[in-house]
């Protein structure tokens, strides 16, 4: 038998590097995002930051080797804080020619190319639509281009396995792993740990598997093609206890969280949809946290028996994709009429229609805002990474319950599946939710389910069970007070009115908004959802440059902060890059009559820090032109 | 804790003080009449009781008793009603629903209740007729029916809810008709004391659009041969001094037997197994067949709220999990 990798063996040179990007390419049944997982959690174990973007088809196995079967996850670690995956990977694993296709125009100068050459046949080219074969006809000049025939020492590194020839060739991504393992000096021990665990009972699978990776990191250990290895310091993350998490996980664990502080049942009423199923899965395994989940027939059903459950006093929630919310539309007003808590998630993903159901996009910002008929208002707000998803969870039941009113929760693709070190945060800090339910009436005294919190102007929540509190609510419109069907106009006018009111309070519940930079200067960049990580790393470096530039982001996008309109008013230009056609663009206009600059992009990717970074300086180099 | 003596209720108890605003002679008033009365005698408590609504003219039925009622959107209050049952079980949760909007819009809602067997009771007042949008037909109405929509009669084939529930596998179907005031509180009753999804459809007469549709098994002159009343543990026998009978064939046809082979009748047996039996009586040509009203199917199964819950319960039994543990799940580490 060969050394052991890690042997002492390892005499190659170390170079330190503060940050790297990986991205690996592959088919969609190469394992890419396993590979991709299992260098996140090593990585973050380590003590670096971490930021992750996975990119994968719609279709679960499209065709083998070609172009849209090809699936992607992008992974940036660092020695210092970083806010997003990074543009350009500095070293681009591609399995097939298609992977290699799809993504080697965005390796960066001088990047490395670690190439799968085992799937190279003539064969593979043709289904990635090479005419010639990129190896030999030039496109890979200018990279580092290492070439492996993975498969081929895959299957020698697993002479002795008992796996088939199939079972084999999928440990492929494990000898790859391994490779980069050596390259960037990472221990082998979590992923060791981890495949044990996930494999329990397939021994078989757990020793390919880890011979596999072995074997890849040995490989890259003795021969001359990795000439050097590399080593990436811990980041100065803020003391504490961490761990890595994705936007969807954090969410849940957020929601979760806030039942408990509240003390009530939740009830999740959900229909499966990209990318959002993932909340319904993790949910439904906390039954012991006093979780109810319900896998309905349709997005419909799901969002009415979630308005149901509040109805008899749980936490109704619902989550989704922007179909998923065209179609609760009528039911969320439903609940804005009956004065319900209701929380509704929407992984947001490009649309319109079906549109791309694994891409990124901000747009449904307006279907959240008006997509209801009539005067419909509900509160809604979006989590910046996904670490803020906990906390936006957490609000939004504080502020559905507090306020009695529906709260559209706008997460996206790219926070839901990204996942990042989150900071643990400490239980004893988070605010207990106080509910308070109408006490039982005996006095034959008649009940008003309209009577309204002087303050927020919620109304009383009156759960089906107590009793003298029996009432009739419903989608008609309501007489202020006794909840009676009312089509008397004043009252109607007075209802629409308060109605708004109320969501419009909620702006004293959820606090100002604040700046990232100077509160006065040259530009404001003002974001909102998942655009975070591209906006703060390109102001950073505009003010590094000693630009005026800063930054304010905002997770309650209706009510809007109090101090917005006047915020605004202290820069000379105002900038808001969104994933949509500028929807809040559009509605910042029209509220404060300022003239603000929209960035826009709609090509189901998020921003790059760069893209950002050149519209800046675009817009900085107009602005001192003189005008 | 004192004892005190739940004091009795009586009917009025049950009615709410808002106004009644079904047109006069509309068939809902007989039925919130007879439901009333059902809940007297089964001294049904207000505050535990939820009626839940869809939109249509029967929908308004929640405003008219003093229970706690939600009246919601067209075609789902079987999905709300789904929350407030899977959230509370303790609560007694009634849908009241219509053709319309039980049938059309909200189809679906109404199979996937019958599949999971939730404790829902289920009032349909099927009038075969759009009623609260001014008279458009519906999937129940006979095809041919000239309406404001249908001018030159509708193409549509109607379906049988009935035959519809049983198909979605429900646990307990039956039928009255509005004007069979001990009938139909007999069968409420009945829907009542079931633990999974009970269906009531109930022929309901809207004298505004659709007059005089069930003319002929309301009718005390056509009554007999015209209906055939499903008694449990008795054979299928209707008309005159109960002179005829159901039978089926090998096949589950029915057809009619009279004299001497009255004997053949049917015995029904509304908790049997198979469906087939209630499907047939279900489908059976109303030209050529009488209308069965009464129970066609009536089966213990474990409804899902105790489902749901008791998977809360045995997972909460197995494990408890603090929130501090929830998020230190997975792997962690330390920064210094
Ligand atoms: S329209 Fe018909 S169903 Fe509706 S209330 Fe009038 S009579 Fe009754």
């Amino acid at each position: 038998m060969q050394n052991a990798p890690n042997s002492p063996a390892a005499v190659k040179p170390i170079k330190d590097i503060d940050q790297v990007v990986i991205r690996f390419a592959g088919d969609s049944g190469d394992g890419m995002q396993l590979t991709g997982d299992q260098f996140t959690r090593t990585t973050a174990l380590m003590g670096n930051d971490i930021a992750t973007f996975p990119d994968f088809p719609a279709e679960i196995r499209a065709p083998a080797g070609t172009l849209p079967g090809v699936s992607a996850f992008q992974l940036r670690f660092s020695s210092f804080d970083i806010h997003t995956p990074g543009d350009s990977p500095d070293v681009l694993v591609a399995m097939n020619p298609a992977a290699l296709k799809a993504h080697i125009q965005e390796l960066s100068k001088d990047g490395v190319l670690i190439l799968n050459t085992g799937s190279f046949s003539a064969l593979d080219l043709k289904k990635a639509k090479y005419e010639k074969d990129p190896r030999t006809d030039g496109t890979l000049s200018g990279w580092r281009v290492i070439e492996v025939d993975l498969a081929a020492r895959t299957k020698e590194a697993l002479a002795t396995s008992t796996l088939d020839a199939r079972g084999k060739e999928r440990c492929k991504n494990m000898y790859a792993l391994g490779i980069l393992y050596w390259m960037f000096h990472r221990d082998m021990e979590p992923t060791i740990k981890s495949i044990q665990q996930k494999f329990a009972k397939k021994g078989d699978i757990v020793e390919a598997n880890l011979m596999a990776m072995k074997a890849g990191y040995l490989y890259a250990e003795v021969t001359e093609v990795f000439q050097t290895a590399y080593r990436v310091a811990p980041a100065k993350l803020k003391p504490g206890t961490y761990r890595n998490i994705m936007g969807n996980q954090a969410l849940c664990l957020g929601l979760v969280a806030a039942g408990q502080q509240s003390g009530l049942q939740m009830f999740l009423g959900s229909y499966p949809i990209t990318p959002a199923s993932d909340i319904l899965h993790q949910l439904s395994t906390y039954k012991n946290l006093n979780v109810v989940t319900f896998q309905a027939e349709d997005e419909i059903a799901a969002v009415c028996s979630a308005i149901g459950a509040s109805y008899s006093g749980s936490i109704g929630l619902t989550s989704t994709s922007g179909p998923g919310l065209a179609l609760k539309a009528e039911a969320i007003g439903l609940a804005v009429m009956a004065e319900l808590p209701l929380v509704v998630i929407n992984v947001q993903r490009a649309g319109p229609s079906t549109g791309m159901p694994t891409k990124t996009q901000q747009a449904d910002l307006l279907q959240a805002m008006h997509g209801r008929n009539g005067e419909s208002p509900v509160a809604i707000l979006a989590p910046s990474t996904p670490g803020d998803a906990f906390e936006c969870g957490f609000e939004a039941v504080r502020i559905a319950l507090q306020f009695m009113t529906p709260v559209i929760v706008l997460s996206d693709g790219y926070i839901a599946n990204g996942s990042e070190p989150w900071l643990l945060p400490d239980i004893e800090q988070l605010p207990k939710i106080g509910v308070k339910f109408a006490p039982e009436q005996t006095s034959g005294e008649k009940f008003m389910p309209y009577a309204r919190d002087q303050k927020t102007l919620a109304r009383v929540w009156a759960k089906p069970g107590t009793k003298g509190l029996t009432h009739r609510i419903g989608g008609l419109e309501k007489a202020d007070l006794t909840g009676n069907i009312s089509y008397e106009p004043a009252n109607h006018q007075h209802m629409v009115d308060t109605r708004a009111k109320k969501i419009a309070n909620i702006a004293d519940a959820v606090g100002e908004a604040t700046t990232f930079g100077p509160d006065s200067g040259d530009i404001l960049v003002l974001g909102w959802g998942s655009t975070r990580g591209a906006i703060t790393s390109a102001v950073l470096q505009m003010q590094e440059q000693g630009h005026k530039v800063s930054a304010c982001f905002l997770r309650w996008l209706n009510p809007l902060p109090r101090n917005l309109g006047n915020l605004l008013k202290q820069y000379k230009r105002v900038i808001l890059p969104e994933l949509n056609k500028g929807q809040l663009c559009s509605m910042i206009r029209a509220k404060y009559l300022v003239d603000v600059d929209s960035y826009s992009k709609v090509d189901g990717q998020p921003f790059k820090s760069q893209e950002v970074l050149d519209y800046l300086n675009n817009a900085m180099t107009r602005l001192k032109g003189g005008k | 804790m004192s004892t005190t003596e739940q004091p009795v209720l009586l009917k009025k108890d049950y009615k709410s003080d808002q106004d009644i605003r079904w047109c006069p002679g509309c068939g809902d008033y007989a039925i919130l009449n007879a439901v009333i009365n059902a809940f007297t005698k089964l001294q049904k408590k207000l505050h535990e009781t939820v009626i839940v609504s869809g939109i249509g003219c029967s929908s308004r039925f929640p405003y008219y008793m003093e229970t706690y009622g939600f009246h919601t959107i067209h075609g789902r209050a079987p999905a709300v009603a789904t929350g407030v049952k899977v959230s509370n079980p303790a609560l007694d949760v009634w849908v009241v629903t219509g053709d319309g909007d039980a049938m059309s819009i909200g189809g679906n809602h109404f199979i996937h209740t019958m599949r999971r067997n939730v404790g829902l009771k289920i009032l349909m007042f099927n009038n075969r007729i759009y009623g609260l949008t001014k008279g458009q037909y519906s999937p129940t109405s006979e095809q041919g029916k000239v309406t404001k929509s249908s001018p030159m009669g509708s193409v549509d084939y109607p379906f049988s809810p009935i035959a519809l529930a049983l198909g979605a596998g429900a646990t307990f179907v039956g039928r009255s008709v509005d004007i069979f005031l001990s009938h139909l509180e007999e069968l409420v009753c009945k829907a009542s004391a079931h633990t999974g999804t009970a269906l009531c459809e109930i022929y309901q007469n809207c004298n505004i659009f659709n007059d005089g549709a069930y003319k002929t098994v309301t009718e005390k002159d056509t009554r007999e041969e015209r209906v055939l009343q499903l008694e449990h543990g008795k054979p299928l026998l209707f008309g005159a001094d109960k002179g005829k009978g159901i039978a089926f064939d090998a096949s589950f046809q029915p057809y009619i037997v009279t004299g001497a082979d009255l004997g053949k009748a049917f015995i029904w047996d509304e908790t049997a197994e198979t469906p087939a039996p209630a499907m047939a009586l279900a489908t059976m040509s109303e030209s050529e067949f009488p209308v069965p009203i009464g129970v066609f199917r009536r089966r213990d199964k474990p409804n899902f709220e105790s489902g749901v819950q008791a998977q809360v319960a045995a997972a909460k039994a197995k494990k408890q999990t603090t929130l501090h543990e929830l998020l230190h799940q997975g792997e962690i580490w330390e920064v210094k």
